[in-house]
């Protein structure tokens, strides 16, 4: 049996382990790590998310128990002291020799601390490790409790530099940047698109210093400032080196491999060192007179030194190594590909820039403009997996290139389909699986849907960025064979929800328990559930006091739960008009259930806080002052937003109180397959955001125009004209069609906007079905949607006045105390739960 | 917040020292969680009438610390009974308490009993 020893237990380090242990079948091997860290190896790139929870353990590459489960043995908390290549053993801090076969050396690299006069005083930090960013945390809350407006500056504005902003701005403190170069993230970014994330990023509340060299590092023990010149300085509390990295290289120098002048082990393309059985990967590396400072190519390294030692001497590192990275920065899309920095006499640049939206794209072609070379995004990668496919394999380019960048045209994207792509393009780099081996695994490997795919290759189960195109290739894989590509709902039901919805509705079942035994098999899920109750809110206009265990939480307590566990509680104020007598009550029982209070962004009134037996409380007292249930926990109508219109405003052009109002009351407690919102406004203004909702009415001369299909949130999309010139009541017949067409066919979860975008033939076949009745079914929406507001009750007062029902809002069965878990803090004079451990 | 998942082990009907009545059957709703005290702890119990099954387990999710897994649905992944936090949907299963996703949270689960029209807990103390 033959011993490899591996030093270091980072990310690359963990993945030489993942790949070994997959790849050597044989238990010829004996494997020892040893990481200098006290935990095993975590993701060091999503580090900035520890400061979110401060959960260490989720950020593990792999648990403890992994190592034993594949008889590795992992040492933490241990130093590699010397290597004796002579003896080949190795000997560690706490004096232990051991002797290998292989050395793999993969100790990465330290933060590289600029030697400026002053950096050893009390305040400063490097961004690296765990411990360092406890360190941060500690001294970040000892700072806020003297002062509340503590200033932190990051030294460095690259890459990990800007991650160390959102670090310290998480942590409450001011955030500064101090870059020495003249723009940000410099080794990726060009001047323009540098400008592009710097103004995004100032609009997030970051201050950024460009062209600042440090002269001094200010303070009495403690820093207290940064001194650039002799008139320049700010003044910060902390800060946070990230200026670079250093490779750990230590072991290599006091063992007399070869190094490299600026430091490094030098390896060839085997990863093999001036030391045939001693290997380097990742950071500590030094490749083609380079150190790759970015995970993949260390995730590479590690494959290669695996084959190297299995005896796979094929398995060499390319000559050119792929540098093209795609990251979020504080929530800002970033990516380069290629060659994003380009030379005019390499070829030309295409470049899109919109500094209003934040976004700037940069694509580099080849002169005859047939390749594309290499490229920027910020603000918006989305497009990053395709170009970055199409610059890897080569591929052809339109005619027109511009194309790759400019905004999505009705045309739809100019890529083509992803089974254009060759076999061998790398869709999942984390794991290294081709196009082909995800198509193989379809046809070959009998895969017959996406969870099938990657339970069988493992692709998009590293970072998940390439889920959407491994998604698309499986669909279309599916599509050229002929299989139909069904969405069913779940495993229980092997039907879509229009389906399942017509079939409930002509055999009439008559609960959730009996649709099961009958269309479905096994005992239903958190999918099926609440999609089965909201089919059976439609076509019994049932409230969910009805089938109460099928329902989301939210709507079997009739309250939004929140973070803590308690709830929030919104009575309806139809189109936002509400009586001061109104607003003192609410005034009221919030104050008397200690209720923390906001204003929505649907014009009415959020109270937090509230314990499941406090629900019913409240709930006697709103609606003893006349209140009713506001829905906002269910998928149904939530408000008709509106502004004054005609009786105050002086451009008012109808009374859009009046009618927002009138709308609302009608659609109240109708539940859909997603929320609906609607707006109604009193000129073209639009104050009321008519436009931003699913269904939007905007006064014109002459009557309402209608608008359907819009929303804001993660995808905002403007709502579509689908109507002139209406009078009341001919809006009110549209909408009724328009909300039931929608109720009958929407996929579950599925909002108007993307529902309209599936329906074949789009606004045009919507217009006809709705407006021009070509499927003969308008007088059916209509009766069945006046059945539903006929038979409208307000689900709370139901509530009250049951007691089977009031038995539901009690935390244990078994006592009548309550849940002692929940804890509150104070905040600018209200409550608000603790935060998450 | 660490040490309340702490006082969660689970328990084995071998080795059970005490059964705790909680209350009586019909007080569980059907196919549905709910959440009892003994004394510090909470637990969720799970009548699982589809199959005739009780399954208990704690009622914290391990996920974000919230005591939430009676109010979450439950159902099955191929077979396998399960909840689903009604947070983020991490789901569990009520026979060992894995993560179904092979996530690295693990909630602890205990044996129910029921005699007499009574649902009885077991525990160690």
């Amino acid at each position: 049996m033959e011993t490899v020893i591996i030093v270091g237990n980072g990310m690359v380090g963990y993945k030489f382990c993942e790949k070994f242990v997959a790849k050597s079948k044989s238990k010829d091997f004996k494997i020892i790590v040893f990481g200098e860290e006290p935990r095993p190896a975590y993701d060091r790139v999503h580090l900035s998310e520890f400061f979110e929870n401060q959960d260490a353990k989720a950020l593990e590459m792999a648990s403890a128990e992994w190592y034993s489960e594949n008889r590795i043995d992992l040492i933490v908390d241990e130093k590699v002291s010397e290597i004796h290549r002579l003896s080949k053993t190795i000997t560690t801090a706490k004096n232990r020799v051991l002797s290998y076969d292989y050395l793999v050396l993969a100790t990465g690299s330290s933060a590289f601390v600029p030697p400026i006069k002053g950096v050893e005083k009390e305040g400063v930090f490097v961004y690296r490790t765990i411990e360092d960013l406890e360190g941060m945390l500690g001294y970040a809350a000892k700072l806020k409790a003297e002062k509340p407006n503590a200033k932190a500056a990051v030294l460095g504005g690259g890459l990990l530099g800007l991650e160390a902003g959102k670090a310290v701005m998480d942590m409450g403190l001011e955030p500064h940047i101090v870059e020495f170069a003249s723009k940000l993230m410099p080794r990726q970014l060009d001047a323009r698109s540098s400008q592009v994330l710097q103004l995004k990023l100032e609009s997030l509340g970051l201050n950024i210093h460009l062209n600042k060299a440090t002269n001094q590092i200010l303070g009495n023990g403690s820093i207290v400032g940064m001194e650039f010149g002799a008139d320049d300085i700010l003044n910060i509390d902390m800060l946070v080196i990230s200026a670079g990295i250093r490779p750990r290289d230590e072991l290599g120098k006091t063992a007399g491999l070869e190094m490299g002048v600026r430091g490094g082990i030098v390896v060839n393309n085997k990863m093999q060192t001036s030391d045939e059985n001693i290997f380097a990967i990742g950071e500590v590396a030094l490749y083609n007179q380079m150190i790759y400072g970015l995970v993949a190519p260390g995730y590479d390294m590690a494959g290669v030194a695996v084959h190297q030692i299995i005896g796979k001497a094929e398995s060499i590192m390319p000559e050119e190594i792929d540098m093209s990275t795609k990251l979020k920065l504080i929530g800002v899309d970033v990516a380069s590909f290629g060659e994003p920095f380009m030379p005019a006499s390499k070829g030309y640049s295409i470049i899109f820039e919109n500094k209003t939206q934040h976004l700037y794209k940069r694509i580099n072609v080849s002169h005859d403009g047939k390749k594309l070379l290499g490229g920027i995004l910020v603000g918006d990668a989305s497009d990053y997996n395709m170009l970055h496919q199409v610059y890897l394999n080569g591929m052809a380019i339109p005619e027109d290139p511009s194309q790759l960048i400019l905004p999505a045209s009705e045309a739809g994207s100019s890529f083509g389909s992803v089974l254009d792509l060759p076999d061998t393009a790398q869709v999942c780099s984390c794991e290294s699986i081709s196009k082909g081996d995800i198509c193989s695994s379809i046809t070959e490997d009998g895969c017959n849907n996406l969870g099938d795919v990657i339970a069988k290759t493992k692709a998009a189960t590293g970072c998940g960025g390439c889920k959407p195109m491994v998604s698309d290739l499986v669909n279309e894989t599916l599509k050229s064979l002929g299989k139909e590509v069904k969405e069913t709902i779940c495993e229980h039901f092997d039907y879509n929800r229009q389906e399942l919805y017509d079939l409930v509705k002509v055999s009439k079942v008559s609960d959730y328990q009996e649709t099961l035994n009958t269309y479905g098999k096994g005992h239903g899920c958190e999918i099926c559930k609440p999609l089965v109750a909201s089919i059976f809110a439609t076509v019994t206009m049932e409230t969910p006091n009805r089938q109460p265990t099928i329902q989301d939480t939210n709507d079997r307590f009739l309250a939004n739960i929140q973070r803590n566990g308690t709830y929030s509680v919104v009575p309806r104020v139809a189109a936002g008009e509400i009586t001061p007598d109104q607003l003192i009550v609410i005034g009221e029982v919030a104050k008397k259930y200690d209720l923390y209070t906001k204003i929505t962004g649907g014009q009415r009134i959020d109270l937090f806080g509230a314990q499941v037996h406090e629900l019913p409380l409240i709930w006697k007292e709103l609606i003893a002052a006349g209140f009713e249930s506001g829905h906002a926990y269910g998928k149904s109508l939530r408000t008709v937003k509106s502004c004054v219109g005609s009786t105050w405003c002086r451009f008012g052009m109808h009374e859009s109180v009046t009618f927002a109002i009138e709308i609302e009351n009608r659609y109240r407690g109708l539940r859909s397959p997603h929320k609906l919102k609607g707006g109604v406004s009193g000129c073209i203004r639009e104050c009321a955001e008519a436009r931003g909702k699913d269904f939007g009415l905007i006064a014109v001369d002459g009557g309402w125009n209608l608008y359907v299909c819009g929303n804001g949130g993660a995808t905002p999309k403007h709502a579509v004209l689908l109507a002139e010139q209406l009078d009341d009541e001919k809006v009110v017949k549209y909408i009724d069609r328009f909300l039931m067409f929608y109720i009958r066919t929407a996929g579950p979860l599925v909002r108007t906007a993307p529902w309209l975008d599936k329906l074949d033939g789009g606004i045009d076949y919507l217009k006809q079905v709705l407006i021009e009745d070509s499927l003969g079914i308008a007088e059916d929406l209509e009766t069945e949607m006046q059945g539903l507001v006929n038979r409208y009750e307000c689900e709370w007062k139901q509530a009250i006045e049951n007691e089977e029902v009031m038995k539901r809002f009690k935390h244990f069965i078994n006592s009548d105390d309550t849940d002692d878990n929940i804890k509150f803090v104070k905040m600018r004079g209200q409550k608000k739960p603790e935060a998450w451990v | 917040m660490r040490e309340v998942l702490e006082k969660y082990k689970t328990v084995v009907e071998s080795e059970v020292n005490y059964w705790f009545k909680v209350g009586k059957a019909t007080d569980f709703p059907e196919n549905s969680g709910a959440c009892i005290k003994y004394n510090t702890k909470q637990i969720a119990v799970y009548n699982f009438a589809r199959t005739g099954k009780w399954y208990a387990t704690q009622n914290l999710c391990p996920h974000k610390m919230e005591m939430v897994l009676s109010l979450g649905m439950i159902g099955d992944r191929e077979g396998i009974p399960k909840v689903a936090c009604p947070m983020h949907k991490k789901n569990f299963s009520l026979e060992d308490g894995s993560n179904l996703a092979g996530e690295d949270l693990k909630i602890a689960t205990y044996p129910v009993k029921i005699k007499g029209g009574n649902v009885y807990i077991g525990f160690l103390d």
